[in-house]
């Protein structure tokens, strides 16, 4: 049986050779007469005869467009509604001149390339890595990885390989989506390749319980890893005695950071992490759906880390010319003994057009600006839990500096978190992150986001939302 | 100021040309001048010169006279130191291993050579691996590993290594091949001694891809690897060749590179021994294996020349205890030919043949070929 | 006018910048954009001041540049990136399947209704997200025969990593933990090696046959009880079909092995072949190859992954479903081998594919796939007639979406080879090609794929250029002692790679430290 030809008819903008006059000039060429002469050195038992289960095609612009918008129109999104969730996608503003750089078709349709002809690409993607170094306050940083807990199992990896250890000390308050993506990384075949062991919160402030750190803490510990912020929303202030303590058990110490707030919380690097991980959206990134994810690892400029490094990295070094320099790969091999091949971590595509987007974010904003946003976030995210926590039955419960996110404790009102929520999608409201499920020992309490795109207006409007709705 | 020392063998390639294996014994070299054939080696001197012209400023070429280097030298314009006497029209190996060690003591930064597997043994005899060397192919053997890919390649290699600071460079084995059995079509590979040549694979090949691959950083690896899985009380026969070497250096051990030493429980055996004495070593021990390397250009593995592995010691060790240290350039470049295995008996030939795996990191390995 | 329309030479020239480095062009007091200040009711609050010993000390080192500046230092460096598909003849990228990415799913990925969506709102309100992404996993469904989808891989390797840890979990579940080999070939892509040994397992790779095809021979010796399974791309970058791909399959399927199908390579072959009929269990497909979304510089990416219904319990979670009323998303799975990566995936770039596949149809994905085998073959039969290019292997053989031609001849004759070669093209407006993977087991390549989007005016333009490279190889060599190319950005670095400490300038603190100083001022 032959397979159909209803593609002989077809004219696509999109592949040329549907017109009839390049086809048959082509297969005169080849020396073909029919079309799936092509094909012949597929068995035939495995040449698909039927035509695909698909749908019909919108084969005109407009037609897909129509399409397209009417699914859309079926999501709830931040230019009708008000946003309060975040849990590693939080709302913040996207500067225009970004979006303009991340539409450029030099830059978004281009793959990878060679360093020698591809210079402004890799001009940019350096100056990416120099500003997020500045921004952490260290001394390397490489291409971005898939996002912030990919860089984060990097890291722990990289630890265990350091220490020749296998466990690592995670917080109990970690983001469970980050934890369930580093468990999968970290697993093995015969054997795991780290085993992560919780060391618990304190009930009262949300930070790590440093007597269960102490208890945990031992000379088979190949790292100890914080998040600043936490995933409650909490400065972890106790940041530099981990670190100490760490460094005294033989361990690594890795701090998961959000870079938004890097303008006005201090830099992991000074005090005490031995890498820095995290996610890049939080620096102007528009939500997506999740889809503007990227994760960043910085390191110290010592060959013990940098032999571990995974992924690329674009270097600046001299051309043959005089006084002229360009950009190409940094691969680090002095004395790795193929550090490389040993480990068996891999690369691949990942998320390059956000390191241009983060480029483009930190050249904008600047020292000031992030320095301001940082601000505006914590004054707003301190209004809107000082308000909340006003409500009747509604508690902040952890005690301490915050930023962005914070706990919000709705067992009092009676109401479940789901049903809060519900109501509120009614009022056109976004709410915080239900945490009844993966922290049920907080009751039906929820994660609230609140960043510089939430206004003082927006905010009062949310609690008179909430006063409606647990009436 | 680079000083490039220039080797040619007047008669290189010559039975190449004329249809006849390699250009050794006089006979053939009449055989072939007499039918008007001419060297090749000339030719492709002037190609990797010509690479080089650029930096001709930079480079003083110390070679013999005539047609050992000065005539095709002058020719390219280069700056030409003379040494040394031949009688023109008769030049022999003595000539060759001559002008090597002139050019050694004239503290030449890298001898290139334009001939054979005969060539680079007298190169071989002459410096051993005192002095850097690369070989312009140009003669029909070419089982040793000294040899650029092209002379246009060779050019590029000689201005690269000139370039770098830090000199890499490898061990090129260099191969004794029974030329009168080969033209027998008998191949009996042996292992004559060792060059020190650029590492050109990884020059050439790291040029445009992310990734970075380097051979040596391979190999040790592999060296240590296969230290961490010695078991104890077990005899490991440690084969010649330069891979092989790096499970000796690891280990701190004496190595002997065109020998078979022997190691049990990480310490040193014995160096350099011959079959009987493995032989009886192996009856001291509950179980023994072959850590090996594939020699050469043309993947020997157990040839006739390896006289120490007799047929009876493979058989003894079995083909599960056999293990092969090679790294994935090496594979590449033996590919599409297969591991040659020739022990002198072809039963045990044929059950070695078929597939074999060969590791590449902890987590690595590829399966290759075996045949004979 | 233009272009010569006979010898189809551009006297093409780049754009050329010198542009300096953003820390360079830093003017105290300059600002790029002003930022929402804390309202006049919010000044009694501590804002930054809460942090206490947390606060940062010491601003970070961040240039400070007026706004017009920061937009015209970075659109310049967009002039003088090189490779874009929007601009050149991108048939040089050989295995990335560079194909158009339509503006009309470039803008829509743009609209609010999906830029501005959050990943954890509740499902209820993003049910358009979710009927895309159900949509386009019963589409995907159909090209392969399999029968279920996930996309949440952020790129083809992370989706082929995401079917090695579905392959462990299942083979765990099943009581085999002894099963720690997956077998894959040589001319399989990189990945097939290299992320199942960063699920844990040990990797055994095949060299090809001396026909250039996976050795069946090798294959039946590798096998053993400590199979877990194979990861094989087909055709592989030769490519050549694997006509015996059944045979492969059933090899491993009788020592209890799975089947990964790395699908990089489908563009040629959608509609035409399926996953299911060559006997797979899994597969994966690379939403920015095969269906046209764009490769942003080297991601964001998107890898589809997809099983038999026996493996969908170990999907990750969450998956998608449509319960026929609502989609949904069920995050109650506990064989679940839990997330590879944040949320759902890239989404926008999900919705592209969907939109690819919605204007095609059965009908225009079949005519997309014959486009691009009949491009590559139609580029092929004019590139056997060029003097110095040579094809290894399968010398009778179809080649379906890409190939890795040789400049053996060349170099022999010339003493000029691929690396020249690439330099030269670049003069006209052609991107640096692809070479192949080290060690090299094809000499001098070249390695081309023309995809669908090129019609048969380009690919003549592009081996026109290619001729000419050869043609001035062989009759002009002067010109490549001058070393081109000379037209375009090009700089040649003193390495072609850093690989030492000292010499790593990947900052701007490590430039100053390394690499200031020995920069000879011009």
């Amino acid at each position: 049986m032959a397979p159909k030809k209803t593609h002989e008819q077809f004219v696509s903008p999109y592949v040329p050779s549907t017109a009839k006059v390049s086809k048959e000039a082509m297969m005169k060429e080849i020396g073909i007469k029919d079309d799936m002469e092509l094909y012949r050195d597929i068995p035939d038992d495995l040449i698909y005869k039927e035509d695909l289960d698909i749908p019909a095609p919108y084969v005109d612009e407009f037609s897909i467009q129509q399409h397209m918008t009417s699914i859309l129109k079926k999501n709830a999104n931040a230019t009708d509604y008000a946003y309060f969730l975040g849990a590693g996608c939080a709302r913040h503003h996207t500067p225009a001149v970004c979006d303009e750089m991340t539409g450029r078709g030099e830059f978004l349709t281009a793959y990878f390339g060679a360093t020698t002809d591809d210079r402004g690409k890799w001009q940019a993607i350096w100056e990416y890595q120099a500003q997020m170094a500045e921004l952490l306050d260290t001394d390397f940083c490489g291409f971005p990885q898939y996002d912030g807990p990919w860089s984060l199992s990097h890291a722990i990896l990289i630890a265990t390989r350091i220490t020749g250890k296998r466990k690592v000390l995670v917080p109990a308050s970690a983001s469970p989506m980050n934890m369930k993506i580093v468990d999968n990384y970290t697993d093995g075949v015969t054997e795991r390749q780290a085993e992560l062991v919780e060391v618990a919160y304190d009930k009262k402030t949300g930070l790590l319980d440093l007597k269960d750190l102490e208890k945990k803490l031992d000379n088979k510990t190949a790292a100890v890893v914080i998040e600043n912020p936490n995933f409650f929303g909490m400065i972890e202030t106790q940041g530099e005695q981990i670190g100490k303590m760490a460094k005294k058990a033989g361990a690594e110490f890795i701090v998961y950071a959000d870079p938004i707030s890097l303008g006005v919380l201090e830099a992991p690097a000074n005090y005490g992490a031995n890498m820095a991980a995290g996610d890049l959206h939080s620096l102007g990134g528009h939500l997506a759906a999740g889809g503007h994810q990227a994760g960043f690892l910085g390191l110290p400029d010592d060959k013990k880390y940098l032999s571990q490094f995974k992924d690329l990295a674009v270097s600046i070094a001299p051309t043959i010319e005089d006084g002229e320099y360009s950009f190409v790969w940094y691969n680090f091999e002095e004395g790795s003994y193929g550090a490389r091949e040993e480990a068996n971590e891999f690369t691949g595509s990942a998320c390059n057009l956000w390191a241009i987007h983060s480029a483009v974010y930190l050249t904008i904003m600047g020292p000031k600006g992030m320095e301001e946003v940082g601000n505006t976030i914590m004054a707003r995210a301190q209004y809107a839990a000082a308000e909340l926590a006003k409500l009747p039955g509604v508690k902040v419960p952890f005690a301490g500096p915050f930023f962005k996110e914070f706990v919000v404790d709705f067992t009092g009102t009676g109401k479940t978190v789901a049903e809060i929520n519900r109501a509120l999608v009614d009022k056109k409201i976004i709410g915080g992150l239900d945490l009844s499920c993966d922290f049920p020992e907080l009751g039906q309490s929820a994660l609230w986001c609140v960043t510089e795109c939430n206004t003082q207006a927006e905010i009062d409007m949310l609690v008179a939302a909430l006063e409606a709705v647990l009436a | 100021m680079y000083k490039i020392g220039l080797i040619i063998n007047p008669v290189a390639g010559i039975g190449g040309r004329a249809g006849l294996k390699g250009s050794d014994g006089v006979e053939i070299q009449q055989k072939a001048l007499a039918a008007g054939f001419k060297s090749l080696a000339p030719e492709r001197v002037g190609l990797a010169l010509e690479a080089l012209s650029e930096f001709r400023d930079e480079i003083e070429i110390i070679t013999f006279p005539s047609e050992m280097g000065e005539d095709v030298a002058r020719a390219a314009g280069f700056k030409t130191t003379v040494l040394g006497s031949i009688q023109s029209g008769k030049t022999t190996a003595e000539d060759t291993i001559r002008a090597a060690q002139d050019m050694m003591d004239a503290g030449v930064d890298l001898i290139v050579f334009a001939g054979g597997d005969g060539t680079a043994r007298n190169i071989c005899t002459a410096v051993d691996d005192k002095v850097p060397t690369i070989g312009l192919p140009c003669g029909v053997k070419m089982h040793s590993s000294v040899y650029a890919i092209t002379p246009r390649r060779a050019g590029e290699v000689i201005k690269a290594f000139c370039d770098k600071e830090e000199k890499l460079l490898v061990d090129g084995e260099v191969m004794d091949l029974d030329e009168e059995a080969y033209r027998n079509e008998d191949v009996k590979a042996k292992l004559y001694g060792y060059l020190k040549v650029p590492e050109a694979g990884a020059l050439m090949q790291k040029r445009k891809t992310g990734s970075g691959y380097s051979q040596d950083n391979q190999l040790k690896l592999l060296g240590m690897m296969f230290v961490d899985r010695m078991e104890e009380d077990v005899l490991y026969i440690i084969g010649p060749g330069s891979s092989t070497s790096h499970v000796m250096k690891d280990l701190g051990l004496q190595n002997s590179l065109l020998g078979v030493d022997l190691v049990a429980n990480k310490k040193l055996v014995a160096n350099d021994v011959n079959e009987a004495q493995i032989w009886q070593t192996m009856q001291k021990y509950p179980k023994t294996e072959i850590i090996a390397t594939v020699i050469g250009g043309q993947g020997h593995l157990f040839g006739r020349g390896n006289q120490q592995l007799s047929p009876r010691i493979i058989r003894e060790v079995g083909k599960g205890g056999i293990h092969i240290l090679a790294s994935k350039q090496k594979l590449a470049d033996l590919y599409p030919n297969p591991f040659l295995v020739d022990t002198g008996d072809p039963e045990l030939d044929a059950s070695l043949c078929g597939y074999i795996r060969v590791p590449q990191s902890r987590t690595q390995d590829i399966t290759f070929k075996i045949d004979r | 006018m233009g272009m010569n329309s006979e010898t189809k030479l551009r006297k093409f020239h780049a754009a050329r910048w010198d542009e300096q480095l953003v820390f360079e062009q830093s003017v105290p007091g300059e600002r790029g954009i002003m930022v929402p200040q804390p309202e006049a009711d919010l000044a009694s609050l501590p804002g930054q001041k809460a942090a206490g010993a947390m606060k940062r000390k010491k601003a970070p080192n961040l240039p400070e540049i007026n706004q017009m500046k920061v937009n015209r230092h970075y659109m310049r460096l967009s002039q003088e990136a090189s490779c874009a598909v929007d601009l050149t003849l991108n048939i040089s990228e050989g295995t990335c399947t560079m194909k158009y990415s339509p503006k009309i799913q470039e803008h829509m990925a743009t609209n609010p209704m999906i830029n501005e969506v959050h990943p954890m709102q509740h499902p209820d309100t993003m049910q358009g997200i979710l009927e895309i992404y159900h949509k386009a996993g019963e589409c995907l469904k159909a090209i392969s025969g399999l029968d279920y989808f996930s996309f949440q891989p952020g790129g083809g390797s992370q989706a082929i990593y995401t079917a090695g840890s579905i392959m462990r979990a299942y083979q765990r579940a099943n009581g085999h933990p002894e099963k720690d080999e997956v077998i894959t070939t040589s001319f399989s892509h990189p990945v097939d090696s290299a992320t199942p040994s960063a699920n844990g397992f040990k990797v055994i790779t095949l060299m090809p046959d001396a026909e250039g095809y996976p050795d069946l021979a090798a294959l039946k010796e590798a096998v053993s009880e400590r199979t877990a399974g194979l990861f094989i791309t087909n055709p592989e970058d030769t490519g050549l079909f694997n006509q015996r791909i059944k045979e492969y399959v059933k090899v491993i399927r009788d020592v209890g092995g799975l089947c990964f199908y790395d699908q990089a390579n489908a563009n040629g072959m959608l509609g035409i072949t399926r996953a299911k009929e060559a006997g797979f269990d899994m597969c994966h497909f690379n939403l920015h190859k095969s269906f046209s979304a764009p490769h942003g510089s080297y991601g964001p990416a998107s890898g589809a992954v997809g099983c038999k219904e026996f493996l969908k319990p170990f999907m990750p979670v969450p998956q998608v479903g449509f319960d026929g009323d609502k989609y949904t998303l069920d995050y109650d799975c506990p064989q679940s081998i839990g997330m590879v990566r944040s949320f759902l995936g890239n989404t926008a770039v999900v919705m592209k594919a969907y939109m690819w596949i919605m204007q095609l149809g059965p009908a225009g994905l079949k005519a997309a796939a014959i486009g691009a085998v009949l491009n590559n073959n139609y580029m092929e039969s004019l590139l056997k007639k060029t003097k110095g290019i040579s094809i290894k292997y399968g010398e009778d053989k179809r080649r379906l979406e890409q190939i890795r031609y040789s400049w053996d001849v060349l170099m022999e004759e010339t003493g000029i080879g691929t690396d020249e070669v690439n330099y030269r093209v670049q003069d006209f407006g052609i991107p640096d090609y692809w070479t192949a993977h080290p060690p090299y087991l094809i000499p001098e390549p070249m390695t081309l794929e023309p995809a669908d989007s090129y019609n048969k005016e380009d690919i003549d333009e592009y081996v026109a250029v290619l001729r000419e490279a050869a043609r001035e190889a062989y009759e002009e060599p002067e010109l490549y002692k001058k070393q081109p190319p000379f037209n375009a950005v090009t700089h040649r670095p003193q390495w072609p790679m850093v690989e030492k400490e000292a010499d790593n300038a990947c900052t701007w603190r490590l430039y100053q430290k390394n690499m200031e100083k020995r920069m000879v001022k011009k």
